[in-house]
């Protein structure tokens, strides 16, 4: 079928305290819509507390082809990674 | 009539209504104008068919012996089903089936908010459980007759088209059967003319903004109650009781 309807990302934040997670996208009319169609679709099994769309349009990505200078330079850094500290047990979401 | 045999009706005619419209809009199944549509619509139809039997479970136990939601479902004949005209109407285009549910889902809605203060617990139970569910069908089919009124022309003048043809099934929602006369008095039932304003006014507001008009005064058409059906519910029944009735007794 022909489907005119633009298509929106949704972003799902499935409980509180955590942030807003990028869950898929599905095509509606406006907004509005597309805020009841991510509550058909993404959260009939109970999965979230709130819903973000977003005009897929409106997403800026980065271009695969500039994997290299993007990325390249921070893979050769470990000290940057924070994994030379100890946690304590039982934080939780880091 | 004794209070239990109107309380059995009632329950019939409540349960009824819920699950000839979830069997209609099954039937959309796979064939939503779209896949998310598709995916809404069939919500639409297993809450009202989660709700169907809980009315019909208790219609049930007031009856006793063999009865469960079940044999009340599948092994009644068209003249004992005490569903309302309107949802045994065709989906149609989606226009009609778009209004259908609009004027369903906002009766629906003032039906149980009156029912929560049932003075039967069984009955308010049922009625809180579902309204929050119901609350969101009249969100959703509102929403989408303003957006079909207001939409291109073709999806206005269909629109208009199925609220013309549907608005004669509207008059039945608020005319009491014996059985509801008899149990608005004791507390029990709503009493549905008593919901006719509240109604009107949603569908004058949604209407205006979905610049679709409401139609005039007119004849309306009921029966639905007393199991008097149009020629439609024979098919609908024939499909939904088919596997029960050359199985008897067969389950997953």
């Amino acid at each position: 079928m022909k489907n005119n309807w633009p298509l929106w990302e949704i972003f799902i934040r499935s409980q509180h305290g955590l942030s807003h997670k990028h869950v898929g996208s599905l095509h509606a009319p406006d907004a509005e819509m597309a805020i009841k169609n991510a509550r058909d679709v993404y959260t009939r099994r109970n999965e979230g507390v709130s819903i973000w769309v977003l005009p897929a349009d409106q997403i800026t990505a980065s271009s695969p082809g500039d994997r290299e200078p993007l990325y390249e330079p921070a893979r050769s850094k470990v000290y940057r990674h924070p994994t030379f500290f100890p946690m304590p047990d039982g934080v939780e979401h880091i | 009539m004794t209070l239990d045999d109107a309380r059995y009706e009632y329950l019939l005619q409540l349960g009824d209504s819920d699950l000839i419209l979830g069997q209609r809009l099954a039937a959309l199944c796979g064939h939503g104008p779209a896949l998310e549509e598709d995916i809404a619509m069939s919500n639409v139809a297993l809450d009202l068919i989660g709700q169907a039997r809980f009315w019909l479970s208790y219609a049930a136990e007031l009856k006793g012996g063999e009865a469960d939601e079940d044999t009340l479902a599948f092994l009644r004949d068209a003249p004992a089903y005490r569903n309302v005209l309107l949802v045994e109407q065709p989906n149609g285009d989606y226009g009609h089936t778009i209004v259908r549910q609009c004027f369903y889902d906002v009766w629906h809605f003032f039906v149980l908010r009156g029912l929560m203060d049932s003075s039967d617990a069984r009955i308010a139970d049922i009625a809180a459980k579902s309204i929050k569910e119901v609350q969101y069908h009249v969100e959703r089919s509102g929403d989408w007759v303003v957006r079909l009124g207001d939409g291109t022309e073709e999806s206005h003048r269909r629109t208009q088209a199925a609220v013309d043809k549907l608005w004669r099934y509207t008059g039945e929602l608020f005319r009491s059967s014996e059985a509801e006369q008899l149990l608005a008095q004791a507390g029990i039932a709503v009493d549905v003319a008593t919901l006719y304003e509240p109604w009107r006014a949603h569908m004058q507001a949604l209407f205006e903004e979905a610049t679709l008009e409401l139609p005039g005064d007119q004849p309306m058409q009921c029966g639905g109650k007393r199991g008097e059906h149009t020629e439609h519910l024979g098919y609908v029944l024939a499909e939904m009781q088919h596997l029960q009735r050359s199985y008897p007794g067969a389950s997953w």
